[in-house]
């Protein structure tokens, strides 16, 4: 499974990945994470508030900070 | 009694936390009315005061941007176009939930949607520059016809620098890609628990982002308010000099901090006596324009879009720094 972290690097989507990897870890999922901070790459997924959750090329959240349980619940 | 008054002073200004930091500096053995005691007095007041303002502002204000998400501010400006597009983009930018880190995808997502590019930028100018917690905390450190002032002249430079941005036909200097990015107006709709959720959110997450700035403004606003002499600062920035606008413009341009840092510095800088139309150019050019964004922002805009927007809302700032400080008998 791979996970994409939408975002230029600030704060919220470094929260989120860490959300992402530790919901990954619970719900026993080989997941890579990977951060994508390219803003024509962002913009590609339609997104217009950052951080977005990408899972396996589909959007799950945009411009949310989800918690670990929440993105546990999505994936 | 004037209820009013008295409301403004106790929970907007929280003269009850003046005094009580007054008192508590004084049981700690230091003279309020000394250098001091009166900068402790002014770090500790503002910094609780300005906490609890942000605390409450945001929650409310989030609260009530959950129903506005970016997805829904495009879905209302689409198909307009005029002055009137202008105006509800200006608006719009005023409550559309937004942190700088998210302007970038924001333009891009507009443009890509067809938004006409006066538009886009007349929500981008408004958005950093009038929000809604700036309003009540001009209220609470100046008085509500001067934040009401703030809020007209802010909305005037976004309607007239995006119209100005329109009219000049510079579609061709937004980056290739931006045309080719899919458009999705779907939003998700929020149960009230989950507004709530969003608006607590917001509060730790700007909280913790901004105190930083907050300290560093109050304390530069400590330093000004204790140390620095009247005569330095009037010579500088005083009302006589037609220079202090510009001055205060040019300085405020290049930094980065939003309207919590900027305000305690607003505050010291009006009670040296520097206009008021020199302080509000000040945080408008602190605020609208930095570093950081342009940087940003010229990854999707070339160059001479660039040096427009960034010449347009310089202006609009020194307009609004000269009519204020023209204007500043009305407002004190």
């Amino acid at each position: 499974m791979i996970i994409k972290i939408l975002g230029s690097g600030c704060r919220k989507c470094v929260t989120l990945g860490e959300n992402a990897k530790a919901a990954a870890a619970a719900a026993g999922i080989a997941a890579e994470i990977v951060k994508v901070t390219d803003i024509a790459e962002i913009a590609a997924h339609g997104v217009m508030s950052t951080p977005g959750l990408v899972v396996d090329g589909k959007l799950l959240s945009t411009g949310k900070v989800l918690s670990a349980e929440e993105i546990g619940r999505l994936l | 009694m004037n209820v009013i008054g008295w409301m403004n002073d106790q929970l907007l200004r929280m003269q009850w936390l003046s005094d009580l930091v007054t008192a508590g500096v004084s049981a700690v053995g230091l003279d309020p009315a000394s250098r001091i005691g009166g900068s402790v007095q002014f770090f500790v007041y503002d910094v609780i005061k300005i906490f609890i303002l942000l605390s409450v502002l945001i929650f409310v204000i989030s609260y009530l941007q959950s129903y506005f998400p970016p997805e829904r501010t495009r879905r209302l400006l689409g198909g307009r176009s005029g002055i009137g597009a202008n105006v509800l983009g200006a608006l719009l930018g005023t409550i559309t939930p937004f942190c700088s880190c998210s302007s970038i995808p924001l333009f891009i997502g507009f443009t890509a949607a067809g938004l006409p590019l006066g538009v886009t930028f007349s929500f981008l100018i408004s958005s950093p520059l009038v929000d809604m917690a700036s309003v009540i905390l001009l209220a609470s450190i100046f008085s509500w016809p001067v934040a009401l002032a703030y809020v007209g002249l802010g909305l005037l430079v976004a309607v007239i620098g995006g119209t100005v941005i329109g009219r000049l036909g510079l579609e061709g200097q937004v980056a290739e890609f931006v045309r080719t990015v899919p458009v999705s107006n779907a939003f998700d709709h929020l149960t009230r628990r989950e507004r709530l959720a969003y608006a607590r959110d917001q509060v730790t997450e700007i909280a913790s982002r901004v105190w930083p700035y907050v300290l560093a403004g109050v304390g530069i606003g400590a330093a000004i308010h204790n140390w620095i002499p009247e005569s330095a600062i009037t010579a500088l920035l005083g009302q006589d000099k037609w220079w202090a606008v510009p001055v205060a413009t040019l300085v405020g341009i290049p930094i980065y901090a939003d309207i919590f840092g900027t305000l305690p510095i607003a505050e010291a800088l009006v009670a040296k006596g520097v206009g008021l139309g020199t302080v509000l150019a000040f945080m408008m050019a602190v605020t609208a324009l930095s570093l950081p964004s342009l940087v940003m922002l010229h990854r999707v805009v070339k160059l001479p879009l660039l040096a427009t927007f960034t010449g347009v809302v310089t202006l609009g700032i020194l307009g609004i720094g000269f009519t204020f400080n023209l204007l500043a008998g009305w407002f004190i």
